[in-house]
């Protein structure tokens, strides 16, 4: 289809402003600018035509199934975003005074608390604007609390090879060095390899449990013994808390500094890629570190505190992406303690029983039980018939699914990961499990049309290497 | 209790039973009983979606909004088409994850490579990324950016946010990067200090156009100072400020970053908002953030895609360059909406109104004996004044009244901004409530 660059006419557009009503004032001609602005030309028909095609060509959790494995594409109530549009929210400027914006902090303060309870920490800040950047804060206060100590050798993060990229990315970018340790076959953390690395220079260990093979690690409270008596601090990636809200608490296994991905766990929507949040936690001890301003109770009302020291600063401006906390606090009210629990007993539920429909059929290097998810993985095929797991994932789109998270974890081959989500029904499942297991079939009789697909979406598959050879990155003005 | 599971009680039994499990906890076998939880959360009974409503419209309404805003200082408030929300509360690009399937997700690649293409546009740069978190980070995403093997010191022009010098120096603290500011002369970042301290170790100069006090800095001296050196030259641009006034390429700079919200998002209590931030050709492969490209499918169709991801987390993991994975994909979307629908000129419009209504402003408030602007330069929508009376008085007056005043930046000081927004009537009521509460 066209760009909208390459729609319209010269002179067409919307009139959106009135003339000015006082004297104009132009800007010396020093200051002004000389290039050419090249903005569409368009009228509103063509925009809203536009948009409704491009719509048409995006997949969303309404449009059907949606298993990325780790990114808990679970349904989005639309309550929630109701609710973030309620001019009490939006129409509020970040630097009014405290006495007009009582609403706000008590949305932050009451998610604070609520977030505290399901994870066992002592404190959460909403400044981070998303997991990675929540991992990038949490690393920091773990730098901050050995620094404060005056325990400045301690500049090692110990990280399982089993982690998302993000966690090594954000301790390289807090000014760690990395040590990557590997997992045992049954996907643990290997506690002979963690014994051996830690010492008086670990600063923390990261750890995602569930871990990304969707185990729960039952030597979890070994694990966050083996660090704390070496001197370092365990940071909890909460990428996969969606398997145990209301059942663990990372706070009772041990674990000083936590993230979370409201996006994920707590309903929000991810916008095609955001705006999500990443909020931070962290026990009694490392309250002083986190990014400032503090909201706490004084007198009565809520008021921003901006008085540690030993604050690790800002991480980004104002005070996180408020709107997405305004949605996980409906999601948490309308949930109460009981449906957060629910929605985790049924987030494994699911799991689990779509493990155990296609367990037959498919290789899973960890059989269940499963927490959220599950990793299949595809090498056999890939070696018996040439389908990998991008030709396997490249035909699901054919029969109207998002595929699940492709080739991650790292340690498993052609691996694909399954997270179907407490908000799919058993119809879902049984349905989607027929179709994997048709695939299945056809990539044994017919392998040469899987390199093919997608056969019918609007386009094909995309050269990729083309595209980072020769970057083309904007559109080229005629 | 709202609920969003649709299996029922009695089909989650029955699951359980095909899968041989009489107990849940046979599930969760792997948590140690010392952490497994046997008593419910201490939270609130869930509520129905009628219910849950009312409570947060009651907690909205603890809020203040102010009929008339005369603040800025990083937060604008700007009109918004009613496209602009209609498009960006499409279910699709509400609830649809990163791009990673480009077959299905050609809408959304193509929305941001519209959006890259826009902040090109606005920039005058030749390359943009999908967005990161806002202006803050991206700012500090720059800075670290331009870090070399020898040059590891940033200069930052001490008239840019304040809150974006704070992200900066949290992204520097503990890694080999340093920042220093440059100091202030009447209101604009002194280039004289700057020249002096520029050295080998200098890694690049960042500066906020208009800067934090309202101010138009002299852009193109810095230009001709760093031209000739390696070092690289960061503005942080007002986008609206860009319909009507010099893009960051004129004035020489080799990355260009700042704070989208002004264009489409509302103020919303500091987020989300939109980190934009475009490069040269040059240093494109050094620029963090999801990137998206072009290229054909393998009928030679036109295909948008993810690219250049050799820089990122997923696969280069410590050794990346980016460690970007969500950024503000809809914020960006909004933004790109925003600029269909405005077109050049309504931009150039919105930003000429702005400076005309702050202008006017000024001289309305330098009518009375106690206002005289802090600064003589040259301002665009941000100006700065002394006030000779009790600031604190002054502003709760103006609240009771429905008018959010200038921000307060200490010793008497007060920051305005005006914008499209504010009408010539809305200006004089202004006046006579500060006349009034003068009186008072």
């Amino acid at each position: 289809m066209k760009l909208i660059f390459e729609k319209g006419k010269e002179g067409r557009g919307c009139e959106m402003l009135p003339e000015s009503d006082v004297p104009v004032t132009a800007p010396s001609e020093k200051f002004l600018r000389k290039k050419e602005l090249r903005l569409p030309q368009v009228s509103e028909t063509e925009i809203s035509r536009h948009y409704t095609q491009l719509m048409k060509r995006t997949f969303g959790v309404n449009n059907g199934f949606y298993p990325l494995g780790s990114c808990t594409m679970k349904y989005n109530p639309k309550v929630n975003d109701d609710m973030a549009k309620l001019p009490g929210f939006t129409e509020v400027h970040p630097l009014q005074p405290e006495s007009t914006v009582q609403g706000c902090l008590e949305v932050l303060k009451k998610t604070e608390e609520a977030l505290c309870e399901v994870t066992g920490m002592d404190a959460i800040d909403f400044q981070p604007a998303a997991g990675a950047h929540g991992e990038f804060a949490g690393l920091k206060l773990i730098w901050a609390y050995h620094q404060d100590r005056k325990d400045v050798k301690r500049t090692k993060i110990i990280v399982p090879d089993s982690a998302h990229g993000t966690n090594p990315a954000s301790a390289a970018m807090a000014g760690f060095s990395v040590i990557n340790i590997p997992s045992t076959k049954e996907g643990y953390v290997d506690l002979e390899e963690l014994r051996k690395v830690v010492g008086e220079d670990t600063a923390g260990f990261m750890l995602t449990n569930p871990n990304t093979i969707g185990m729960f690690d039952e030597n979890i409270l070994e694990i966050t013994r083996i660090v704390h008596e070496a001197g370092g601090l365990n940071y909890y990636d909460g990428a996969n808390l969606n398997a145990i809200m209301g059942i663990a608490r990372p706070g009772d296994m041990g674990f000083d500094v936590v993230h979370l991905n409201l996006h994920k766990t707590f309903s929000t929507p991810h916008g095609g890629g955001g705006p999500g949040s990443g909020p931070v936690g962290c026990k009694e001890q490392l309250i002083k570190y986190l990014p400032t301003p503090r909201i706490i109770n004084k007198d009565g009302s809520l008021t921003f505190d901006s008085k540690s020291e030993v604050s690790i600063g800002r991480v980004k401006a104002f005070y996180g992406n408020f709107l997405v906390v305004v949605r996980a606090l409906t999601y948490i009210l309308t949930l109460g303690a009981e449906g957060l629990r629910k929605a985790s007993e049924n987030a494994v539920i699911n799991a689990n029983y779509m493990l155990h429909l296609l367990k037959d059929t498919f290789d899973i290097p960890f059989p269940g039980p499963c927490m959220h998810e599950f990793v299949i993985s595809l090498e056999e095929l890939k070696k018996e018939k040439g389908v990998s797991a991008l030709d396997f994932a490249k035909t699901m789109l054919d029969y109207g699914n998002h595929p699940p998270t492709m080739y991650f974890p790292l340690i498993v081959h052609e691996a694909l990961m399954v997270e179907p989500t407490e908000t799919e029904s058993i119809e879902t499942l049984k349905e989607v499990a027929e179709i994997y297991k048709q695939i299945y079939d056809r990539a044994q009789k017919e392998p040469e049309a899987l390199h093919l697909s997608p056969v019918t979406t609007v386009v094909g598959r995309p050269d990729e290497v083309a595209a980072a050879r020769n970057p083309i990155l904007r559109y080229q003005f005629k | 209790m709202g609920n969003y599971v649709p299996n029922t009680p009695g089909e989650q039994q029955e699951m359980l039973k095909e899968l041989g499990v009489n107990d849940i906890r046979e599930l969760f076998r792997a948590v140690p009983d010392q952490v497994y939880l046997n008593t419910p959360l201490k939270l609130a009974k869930g509520l129905s979606e009628f219910e849950v409503k009312r409570r947060m419209k009651q907690i909205a309404a603890k809020n203040t909004v102010f009929s008339s805003i005369f603040r800025g200082a990083g937060a604008y408030h700007h009109y918004i088409p009613s496209i602009v929300t209609q498009i960006t509360s499409k279910e699709e690009f509400v609830t649809a994850y990163t791009p990673y399937q480009a077959e299905i997700s050609q809408g959304i690649l193509q929305s941001i490579f519209e959006y890259q293409t826009m902040i090109c546009e606005l920039t005058g740069m030749d390359v943009s990324n999908a967005s990161v978190y806002d202006g803050a980070t991206a700012a500090a995403e720059a800075v670290i950016m331009c870090k070399e093997r020898k040059q590891r010191k940033a200069l930052v022009s001490a008239a840019i946010h304040p809150q974006t010098i704070e992200t900066i120096r949290t992204y520097c603290m503990g890694t080999d990067m340093e920042m220093l500011l440059i100091p202030l002369k009447d209101g604009r970042t002194d280039l004289e200090k700057l020249e002096e301290m520029l050295d080998s170790e200098t890694s690049c100069v960042l500066l906020q156009q208009p800067n934090f006090f309202g101010q138009l800095e002299d852009c193109d001296a810095v230009g001709e100072i760093l031209s000739g050196t390696e070092i690289k030259y960061i503005l942080s641009c007002n986008p609206i400020s860009l319909g009507l006034l010099k893009t960051p390429a004129e004035y020489g700079a080799h990355i260009a970053v700042g704070e989208g919200q002004p264009l489409g998002l509302p103020l919303s209590f500091g987020g989300p908002y939109l980190g934009f931030m475009a490069t040269t050709e040059k240093l494109m492969r050094r620029l963090p953030g999801r990137i998206v490209g072009e290229t054909k499918d393998h009928k030679g169709e036109r295909t948008f895609v993810l690219t250049l991801q050799a820089r990122e987390q997923h696969i280069r993991r410590e050794k990346a360059s980016s460690n970007i994975c969500s950024n503000q994909a809809l914020c960006a979307m909004t933004a790109a909406v925003y600029l269909d629908a405005m077109g050049q000129k309504g931009l150039a419009q919105a930003a000429q109104l702005s400076m005309s209504k702050a202008h006017y402003l000024a001289e309305r408030l330098c009518e009375l004996k106690e206002f005289s602007l802090a600064y003589e330069g040259d301002f665009f929508n941000e100006f700065v004044t002394d006030y000779q009376g009790d600031v604190d008085k002054l502003l709760t007056g103006l609240e009771e009244r429905g008018i959010l005043g200038g921000y307060p930046l200490g010793a008497g000081q007060l920051l305005w901004c005006a914008t499209e927004m504010n009408t010539r009537e809305e200006i004089d009521a202004l006046l006579e409530a500060i006349k009034e509460v003068l009186g008072a």
